[in-house]
């Protein structure tokens, strides 16, 4: 009645719940594959792509894609890596990600890939697109430049009653981030914190508080993105 | 017939420029120019983002001093958080960022004194260019050299140790600081392992004073007459009068050392400061509004706060100002090679400032910010190693930057730069038709007196060559040499 799967990644064997999402089940054998739009404990969106894995040979997002018995999974390729790398890229050029005077420097999930993947510079042309900052949010301000639209706030920003704060709007490469007017508006302190921390990048900012963290201290200063998974 | 000579790009100085001489029907140096030809525009740049992002943001605008304009937007922050207008931080807070600054100081006139300018002083204004120069220097005195690089090294240390990393830190942040000090940083620089510690700083800044003098007794005729002209002096000095460099009040002197600006509050320095933009340079020409566009320019930097303060609040240095002070009889020194001598003085005061600080134990507590009131304007000055710097932010309900005006040290030594290559040419250029090499070099020696950053003038990027160039009376070019 075990409801045990067995699977392997890279050759190695591993052992998870049925029904667990691949990064997830990876996690659980002290394997680190890299993830940005996905968020612990919400359900997976699958849009950034940096999770793709060769699932039975098949490109898969491992973070929406759940273990089966027998199933054989790659990850760690030369191949594999560069893909992710080329999304790390093409999300670099999209935006204006401009890391040395960025807030997030540090604990920005998007620098601390590029870091792990040895990004230096990226094989497309930069786009500069004309991106706005909106502060007129009172917990919060949305700088537009650094969005990488992987819908974590929508997906994980909630009122007690369950109503999305945040939104897209427009389409294509105007696509960026709203704020419900009202319920933005009443935003509760512990809500804005956590939209903060939800956003992989600098794109969801506090209020006047910024650079609290010397460097040095911050979260990816001293270790590699992934590595505390890697070091079970 | 009329010539026009122009010296492009200047080199030993930090950015990019280059002079142009024109000569009359005669021969004579009828007028000359320092154009500054880059282009940054960091105040428009800032337009919009939120004001936090300031100190280390526009600190990009130079590799040099980043930690001048870090803490000059700081402190024009604080006043917008509502924490004072410099003197409002807790301890801890305020003596962090004053250890940052006097070790930025001390990293900064090392480099220019022992990379840049000593070359000219140890082989001479016309000295051969390959071994004019930092490799020059080390080879023949080796001694000098590796006391420059442990210098800077040291002070970049301080650097590291306050602002989180050596070059564009994050250390101060509106109303405060986001580090105190740990212990084993403080050892580290009292009692480090020979020669990396303050006390050693301090007998090497001591040497270099000494070094000076005695350069000076042996080459008074070029130390004292070389691009020598009289003008107004600016700095902030400490309420009493003390010399301070990391905050005050504003005081000018003009040439006889009567007081133009009696130790006004800066943060209405636009009541008595204006800036004059000329056609022919992207760096604006400041000016006392008192004396008006034509006589109000002034110097600053080491030779203006030696003159503008009337003591130096540490005991070596102090000595070492008062020497410097009796040369002149107590007057104002308008000599522009004294700017070394004064830089030297600068040195050492920053080494005993490192060291009273590093004994100090608030810099190992954690009360680091300090917030009141929030308003919509600041202005933060400082005296960065090249002279007084200006910040000056203005915010709007949404706290994003609406307006930034900076006034960098370079830009505020426009004009006395011009005067002093005017100088210059007249003495070596009148009647020649070509630049040699010992011509170029004296034009960019008096340059490099005022340690210009013309990147951060221009708010522009990269090294700094300069061309000069001579022309006739009808404009033709005669003459062309780079360096
Ligand atoms: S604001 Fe942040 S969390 Fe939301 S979509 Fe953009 S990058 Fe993702
Ligand atoms: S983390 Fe899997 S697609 Fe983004």
């Amino acid at each position: 009645m075990s409801t045990l799967v067995k699977f392997k990644i890279d050759g190695v064997e591993c052992m998870a719940e049925r029904g667990t999402y691949i990064v997830e089940a990876a996690r659980e054998n002290g394997i680190y594959i890299p993830t940005l739009c996905n968020i612990r404990g919400v359900k997976p969106r699958g849009s950034c792509r940096i999770c793709t894995v060769l699932v039975n040979s098949r490109p898969m997002s491992a973070c929406t894609t759940p273990v089966t018995d027998g199933m054989e999974i790659i990850n760690d390729t030369p191949e594999i890596n560069d893909t992710r790398k080329s999304i790390i890229e093409v999300l670099f050029v999209e935006g204006n990600h401009f890391c040395p005077s960025c807030e997030k420097s540090g604990n920005c999930e998007l620098q601390a890939l590029a870091y792990r993947f040895q990004m230096m510079v990226p094989r497309f042309p930069y786009i500069f697109p004309n991106k706005t900052v909106d502060a007129s949010n009172p917990k919060i301000i949305k700088d537009h430049n650094r969005c990488i639209l992987c819908k974590r706030c929508i997906r994980a920003i909630k009122t007690d009653d369950g109503k999305n704060v945040f939104a897209f709007k427009k389409r294509g490469m105007k696509l960026e981030i709203i704020i419900d007017p009202e319920l933005g508006d009443n935003f509760t302190d512990e809500l804005a914190q956590k939209a903060v921390e939800i956003c992989p990048v600098g794109a969801i900012l506090p209020r006047e508080k910024g650079y609290q963290i010397p460097i040095g201290k911050r979260k990816y200063d001293q270790v590699v993105i992934g590595s505390d998974i890697e070091k079970k | 017939m009329g010539q026009k000579i122009t010296i492009e790009p200047v080199t030993r100085v930090e950015g990019h420029g280059k002079v142009t001489i024109h000569l009359d029907d005669k021969g004579n140096v009828r007028q000359t120019r320092l154009h500054i030809v880059e282009f940054r525009g960091f105040e428009r740049f800032v337009q919009g983002r939120p004001y936090w992002e300031a100190p280390v943001l526009v600190q990009r605008l130079c590799g040099i001093c980043p930690v001048s304009h870090h803490l000059a937007a700081a402190k024009a922050l604080d006043v917008i958080v509502g924490a004072g207008t410099g003197d409002g931080l807790t301890p801890t807070g305020e003596k962090m960022r004053r250890l940052m600054h006097y070790g930025q100081m001390f990293q900064s006139h090392a480099l220019h004194f022992f990379h840049l300018a000593s070359p000219d002083l140890l082989f001479g204004v016309d000295g051969d260019p390959l071994i004019r120069n930092v490799i020059g220097v080390a080879l023949k005195h080796k001694d000098l050299a590796v006391q420059g690089v442990m210098m800077r090294k040291f002070g970049q240390e301080i650097i590291k140790a306050t602002a989180g990393k050596k070059i564009h830190g994050t250390g101060a942040i509106p109303g405060g600081i986001n580090k105190h000090l740990s212990i084993e940083e403080r050892d580290s620089f009292l009692k480090g392992a020979d020669p990396m510690n303050i006390d050693k700083m301090i007998s090497w800044a001591q040497d270099a004073v000494d070094f000076f003098k005695a350069y000076h007794k042996e080459n008074k005729d070029f130390i004292d007459g070389f691009a020598a002209f009289p003008s107004s002096h600016l700095s902030l000095v400490r309420k009493d009068g003390a010399m301070d460099l990391y905050h005050g009040v504003l005081r000018a002197i003009d040439a006889d050392g009567k007081k133009i600006l009696n130790d006004v509050d800066y943060q209405n320095y636009d009541d008595y400061i204006d800036e004059e933009v000329k056609n022919w340079s992207y760096m604006k020409f400041p000016y006392l509004l008192e004396l008006g566009k034509e006589n109000g320019w002034y110097r600053v930097g080491p030779l203006a706060r030696c003159n503008t303060a009337d003591f130096i609040p540490t005991p070596l240095a102090q000595k070492e100002f008062e020497i410097f002070k009796n040369y002149t009889n107590g007057k104002p020194n308008n000599m522009s090679m004294h700017m070394h001598w004064a830089r030297l003085i600068e040195t050492l005061h920053a080494a005993e400032m490192m060291q009273e600080l590093l004994n100090d134990p608030d810099l190992l507590k954690d009360d680091l910010v300090i917030k009141g009131t929030k308003v919509k304007r600041g202005v933060g000055l400082i005296e960065a190693p090249r002279g007084t710097l200006f910040h000056h932010y203005e915010i709007n309900d949404n706290d994003q930057i609406e307006m930034a005006n900076l006034i960098v040290s370079t830009t505020n030594n426009n004009e006395p730069m011009n005067r002093a290559v005017n100088s210059v040419a007249k003495e070596y250029m009148n009647g020649q038709k070509e630049i040699t090499e010992g011509m170029r070099n004296a034009v960019e020696v008096a340059i490099r007196a005022y340690d210009p950053c013309l990147s951060c003038a221009t708010h522009a990027l990269g090294q700094m060559p300069l061309e000069i160039t001579l022309f006739d009376v009808h404009n033709n070019m005669i003459d062309k040499k780079r360096s």
